[in-house]
């Protein structure tokens, strides 16, 4: 099986977010850096797969010098080799350039199945999947919890969470389908993999080594623009309510109900 | 192109109040440009949906209706809807975010060119262009965004940002029937796990009660669901009552997990990471109850109570028993 996983790097989760002076970016001297975490069980699912019916795992992401310390974590988990992204005409993508650009890299290899993270914790867009999905022209399947590959390789059965339950779906291969935690438990790189890591190839492609033209990537293909970002209105600490636990909880009631009108 | 095109949810037989909501939405942003609205509604068997939507403001109903669209698909979906925008062009398509809107949305606007606003907390008009505030980076940043490439312009919208009010009399929808571009179906639905009983639905509640590490097994959160039982509530669950095996992760609130916009957010033995507050920040009234007076929890909630939850949670279910069987 050939296996394509695409990644991205994300500032790490506990990270504290500041607006940079342009109000139109963060401030990244400071921030560590990370996979997104849908991404790694993305990452594990795939490797799994190989290990079940050998073939290759090929780890893609776009973005500037840092993403190649996230492909190489991957490659430290097990991936075989890495594709990265990389040129300033990238930048001020939105997920739709992103996604095509993706089709466009994806387009020119042979693949029996694509995997990617649910959704960026960044952006929250959850564009990429499904819309990489589209302009490859292969069929979907989004927040899988379980992946189970059929005798003949041909196809796969998923479980994808909805609402109320779960949904068990049948693809035909080649499909892209998007993690959700559950998935699997994502495996932690071992020393060796580590060391393996190092003699991986990592291949650097830039707009014209894609076959993409300047027009067509980074802002210039984006379908989204930011205006401005800023921080959430901060939430003032209530009050604490003193007292013996049923009459705290008589006054608890009475706030809800006549200050807080919650219910 | 003109005029506020929103796609309607169907479950169970029901329109979503999230989908009321994005028509809600709608109407208020058609009735600046002084446009139609029309609500499109895919499935099968839908004659009796579509009054639902004059009372929320729409003109007009469009039904895709069609027992190939009876289950959904994304196949399925994605072409009927695509051949309806392409040839009605309005110039805003509004969806309520959810399970299925994150599978359809951003497939159906790959195929329109266009790109999606996703997840949208504010959706206003600004020199005639959709205007939204999304919450990114776990809700540490809010971003304003505009589509400034394709159209229509699309956005999805969080559940529970739009307050519901339905217009009285309503407004006397036409109702259109329209035979939907069929394509094939390329999955196939195998089988559909319902849970057990039918609960609310997390994203879309308007109070959830949640447990944390203090819950300290799964046994306890039967004092939650009780709880939930007396207001109509979700019950939802930390990350780490959900590494510790007490609750699905289709439970978690958080980064890593669901993300709810009640009206009243009751955080029990949950201690308040950064990444739980993504998931709840933006309800409207948070009460923690947690042993720890240090816990991050009490910086963000508007009420507290210090103390051991397995006798508060019993306490304060007694007492809103009461409270609510005065009415």
């Amino acid at each position: 099986m050939k296996i394509i996983v695409c990644i991205k790097q994300v500032p790490d989760t506990a990270a504290r977010i500041r607006i940079a002076a342009s109000g139109k970016e963060i401030v990244t001297s400071e921030l560590t850096y990370v996979v997104n975490p849908y991404d790694e069980y993305a990452v594990e699912e795939a490797l799994r797969i190989r290990e079940k019916t050998e073939g290759e795992v090929v780890v893609i992401s776009m973005g500037p010098d840092r993403v190649s310390e996230a492909i190489r974590t991957t490659l430290a988990m097990g991936a075989d080799r890495g594709i990265h992204l990389r040129d300033s005409a990238f930048e001020g993508s939105d997920p739709y350039a992103t996604s095509k650009l993706l089709a466009k890299v994806i387009s020119g290899m042979e693949y029996d199945l694509i995997l990617c993270g649910k959704q960026a914790v960044d952006d929250n867009a959850s564009f990429v999947g499904p819309a990489l999905a589209e302009f490859l022209g292969v069929p979907q399947a989004t927040v899988i919890t379980k992946l189970d590959l059929s005798a003949d390789r041909k196809s796969i059965t998923v479980e994808r969470e909805v609402e109320g339950g779960k949904e068990v779906l049948e693809l035909p291969l080649p499909a892209l389908v998007t993690a959700q935690k559950g998935l699997n438990e994502p495996r932690y790189a071992s020393l060796p993999g580590i060391m393996k890591a190092k003699k991986k190839e990592i291949k650097v492609m830039d707009a014209a080594s894609v076959g993409m033209a300047p027009d067509e990537v980074g802002e210039k293909g984006a379908k989204q623009k930011l205006i401005s970002l800023s921080l959430p209105a901060d939430r003032k600490a209530g009050k604490v309510i003193p007292g013996e636990p049923a009459e705290a909880v008589k006054e608890l009631v009475r706030l809800i109900r006549e200050e807080a009108r919650a219910l | 192109m003109s005029g506020v095109m929103v796609i309607g949810e169907i479950r169970d037989g029901k329109v979503k109040k999230v989908s009321l909501e994005a028509a809600s939405a709608g109407s208020n942003l058609s009735r600046q440009t002084g446009e139609e609205l029309t609500v499109v509604l895919a499935g099968s068997g839908l004659d009796p949906l579509a009054a639902e939507f004059g009372k929320y403001g729409a003109d007009r109903v469009i039904l895709l209706d069609d027992p190939w669209l009876a289950q959904y698909s994304t196949d399925g979906y994605v072409s009927a809807l695509a051949a309806l925008i392409h040839e009605r062009k309005p110039s805003i398509l509004l969806m309520g975010n959810s399970v299925l809107a994150r599978d359809l949305a951003p497939r159906l606007a790959a195929r329109l060119g266009t790109g999606l606003l996703a997840d949208c907390t504010e959706i206003i008009l600004e020199n005639g262009s959709l205007t939204v505030l999304r919450p990114v980076f776990g809700a540490k940043a809010i971003a304003r965004e505009q589509v400034s490439g394709g159209s229509p312009q699309f956005a999805t919208i969080r559940p529970n940002v739009v307050s519901l009010t339905a217009m009285d009399p309503p407004k006397n929808a036409a109702v259109e029937k329209v035979t939907p571009q069929t394509g094939e179906i390329r999955t196939k639905v195998k089988e559909v796990i319902q849970k057990e009983k039918e609960q609310v639905d997390l994203t879309e509640a308007e109070v959830v009660v949640s447990g944390g590490r203090g819950m300290k097994n799964a046994e306890n959160f039967k004092i939650l669901e009780t709880l939930a039982g007396i207001l109509g509530a979700a019950v939802g669950a930390s990350r780490a009552a959900v590494d510790s095996g007490w609750r699905p992760h289709s439970d978690q609130v958080g980064q890593t997990g669901k993300v709810v916009n009640p009206k009243l957010y009751i955080a029990c033995g949950i201690s308040g990471a950064v990444q739980h507050l993504a998931g709840m920040g933006t309800s409207r009234t948070i009460v923690a109850i947690n042993t720890d007076p240090e816990a991050p929890i009490f910086q963000k909630a508007d009420y507290g109570i210090v103390g051991d939850l397995m006798t508060l949670v019993p306490l304060l279910t007694e007492e809103l028993k009461k409270a609510l069987a005065h009415e």
